[in-house]
């Protein structure tokens, strides 16, 4: 059975980091296959838009969400002010969480205030807010593995309720021991839409998604396959895939079970 | 935004387990607020709100792998009030891929996982094999619960965006209803005690050393609590009893400011009031009660304070009831918005408890005592860390 509502935006920019793909215009060759896919280890550029004290405070996460973000915001030369945002992750700040836990399991139970107000799964809308000044909504879903679909899903919704832009961070950072050995990612990643009601003269192409039995697609190459399976808001690589192969496609990503998502691309000529 | 019926509701927490154990406390103008003495937490002089005998609530067999002080008070929160029986009701009227889960928490199950990390393995530093992450520490993990013990097939998430998450979820459910993705939403919020929110709180030195007391001139902090509170949303019927309460508006806003701080003029909390104005189609005046978020804290209340009063002036009967529960965090929005719909089909106004001397800077209309008035229309206000805002516009049908 397919739900018959579709929801529709147009997609003005995008922001993409992971081990191997440095930025957009670097992962768009490799992922339409005109480039070979080298894994390498991910570099995380510094959040130059927090002001230093807080810059000093963020760990790998929120470097994560902001660079994609602003990857995103940038390219579509929008105001960030003006859209609303949707942070979508699994884990959210595990280096955190694991320094807060083992304080707790010790003699002496003093956690660091920065450390508890960074544990929140919202730190990153935070810190955009106060990078980006945006006084918008920004709202943060999780769904374990489905966070990307979720993420999606709630930006979609968004753009059709409020006819307003919507920026879309899904992001995830790996856990340290032990956490890791009972989630392992095997890197941070991050993938940004901005999300436009309207056609504009930045819009790189029409997406359009519905709700779906279907079995979600893979990525061609092993290695991409490996991240997608194994990150959270890599799930979202088919998209991302289809966005860089230009011209019009329909990929389904994973959601949650029986449910996927279809995604229908149309690129802008 | 259309209006939304909240069809059937329960709330669980310090004040007693379902809504007839609230009621009753509300209307007495009780609180559940006791010492502090969580776990192995007594070295932390502090109120807190905890709900009766959660650890004896034992989940059926086959979602024994969710099983943690979170996902024990969801299905304790569930069994109230003939909650499961409506939402089955919901399943068999419109299907299982038609009814959403969308929920709030801050914390989840974490409180598993700071145990399991007393238990770690000496040599290897490993977790023991008992801990399960997917179905107790993340996020997500009580939605998931949710979604598997009524066996749901349709779209769920949590949102997490600290004490405003459970607000939220009203607007993310409307937006799916709107768009025609499902016919009903489960939505609330479910936040339970644990260590990192106790000392988490200690180390910002936001706890006070008594039951809290909001706007109160010598107030002193937070009491943390916890809670399970659940709705079921759906479209309103064309026959709508009188006394049947309508979710009007939802608004949403960002403080941009700092992350632990509201901005000092409350003007992201200003914006979410606002906003949620605009959504229900109603000006500040229509509004007969504000259920404010006022977790006690000199700075929280001060800036919500300044933010009321630029919107509302002082005449909207206000009140905390945190007095009452404690801060239940990422399940505040859910069950302030229940204590909200008590208040409309009850015919009375909550007066905040434990608040003994109002505090003459911040000038709005605040209840200490209940009010012999039925309200139409009230306002229900959640903020969070991250400078994140969110206010509910509730309704009597008629």
């Amino acid at each position: 059975m397919s739900i018959k509502h579709s929801l529709e935006a147009w997609i003005d920019g995008i922001g993409l980091l992971g081990p191997g793909l440095d930025n957009w215009p670097a992962a768009q060759p490799v992922l339409a296959a005109t480039t070979a896919y080298v894994a390498q280890p991910l570099v995380v550029p510094a959040p130059l838009a927090l002001p230093p004290a807080e810059r000093r405070r963020v760990g790998q996460s929120v470097k994560i969400a902001l660079a994609v973000a602003q990857e995103a915001v940038t390219a579509a030369q929008a105001d960030a002010k003006q859209l609303a945002a949707v942070f979508a992750s699994s884990g959210a700040d595990g280096d955190n969480c694991d320094a807060i836990c083992k304080v707790l399991a010790s003699d002496d139970r003093h956690i660091s205030p920065t450390r508890f107000h960074n544990s929140v799964h919202n730190a990153p809308a935070g810190y955009w807010g106060i990078a980006s000044g945006a006084m918008t909504p920004a709202t943060v879903v999780c769904a374990y593995d489905a966070s990307f679909g979720a993420g999606l899903l709630e930006a979609m919704t968004q753009v059709g309720a409020v006819a307003a832009g919507v920026l879309l961070v899904a992001y995830e950072a790996p856990y340290p021991e032990p956490l890791q050995a009972k989630r392992p990612h095997p890197s941070a990643f991050g993938l940004a839409l901005v999300l436009m009601p309207q056609r504009g003269p930045r819009s790189l192409a029409r997406i359009r998604i519905e709700l779906v039995d279907a079995v979600a697609d893979t990525m061609a190459n092993a290695e991409l396959e490996a991240l997608r399976q194994q990150i959270p808001c890599a799930r979202g690589l088919p998209l991302a895939q289809a966005l860089a192969g230009g011209g019009a496609a329909r990929v389904v990503l994973e959601y949650l079970a029986p449910l996927s998502l279809a995604v229908e691309i149309e690129a802008c000529n | 935004m259309s209006p939304l019926h909240l069809s059937h509701f329960t709330a669980s927490s310090c004040l007693g387990h379902g809504l007839d154990a609230m009621q009753t406390m509300l209307l007495q103008q009780k609180s559940g607020l006791r010492p502090c003495h969580f776990e192995t937490v007594n070295d932390l002089a502090t109120y807190i709100g905890e709900t009766p005998n959660v650890d004896a609530a034992a989940l059926p067999a086959t979602l024994a792998a969710h099983n943690c002080r979170n996902n024990r008070l969801a299905w304790l929160g569930l069994q109230q009030d003939g909650f499961s029986a409506a939402v089955e009701a919901a399943i068999a009227r419109h299907g299982r891929r038609r009814v959403g889960v969308f929920l709030g928490t801050s914390t989840a199950g974490i409180l598993q996982t700071e145990l399991a990390y007393r238990r770690r393995d000496p040599v290897s530093g490993a977790l023991p094999d008992d801990f399960i992450y997917a179905t107790t520490h993340n996020t997500y993990s009580v939605a998931g619960f949710v979604r598997e013990y009524f066996q749901l097939e349709g779209p769920a998430m949590v949102v997490s965006t600290a004490c405003s998450s459970s607000a939220k979820v009203f607007g993310s459910a409307a937006r799916m209803i709107e768009a025609g993705l499902i016919d009903a939403a489960v939505v609330g919020g479910v936040d339970s005690l644990c260590l990192t929110t106790l000392y988490g709180f200690n180390s910002l030195e936001l706890l006070a050393p008594e039951p809290c007391r909001p706007f109160d001139v010598e107030r002193q902090g937070l009491s943390i609590g916890e809670a399970a509170a659940f709705v079921l949303l759906e479209r309103p019927a064309d026959d709508l009893a009188a006394d049947a309460v309508l979710l009007l508006g939802v608004g949403e806003s960002s403080d941009a400011h700092h992350m632990s701080s509201p901005h000092p003029d409350g003007l992201g909390a200003r914006m979410a009031m606002a906003a949620a104005l605009q959504s229900a189609g109603l000006q500040a005046s229509d509004i007969d009660y504000i259920n404010l978020h006022g977790t006690a804290t000199p700075g929280n209340d001060a800036a919500e304070g300044k933010a009321v009063a630029a919107l509302f002036g002082d005449r909207t009967p206000s009140s905390s009831t945190k007095g009452a529960t404690g801060h239940t965090l990422g399940a505040a929005g859910g069950l302030e918005a229940i204590i909200c719909a008590i208040a409309l089909q009850r015919g009375f106004l909550p007066g905040g408890c434990n608040t003994r001397q109002l505090d003459p800077a911040i000038p709005i209309r605040y209840l200490t005592a209940n009010a012999d008035i039925a309200p139409r229309r009230v306002l229900s206000n959640s903020f969070g860390f991250g400078g994140t805002n969110c206010s509910l516009v509730l309704g009597r049908a008629s």
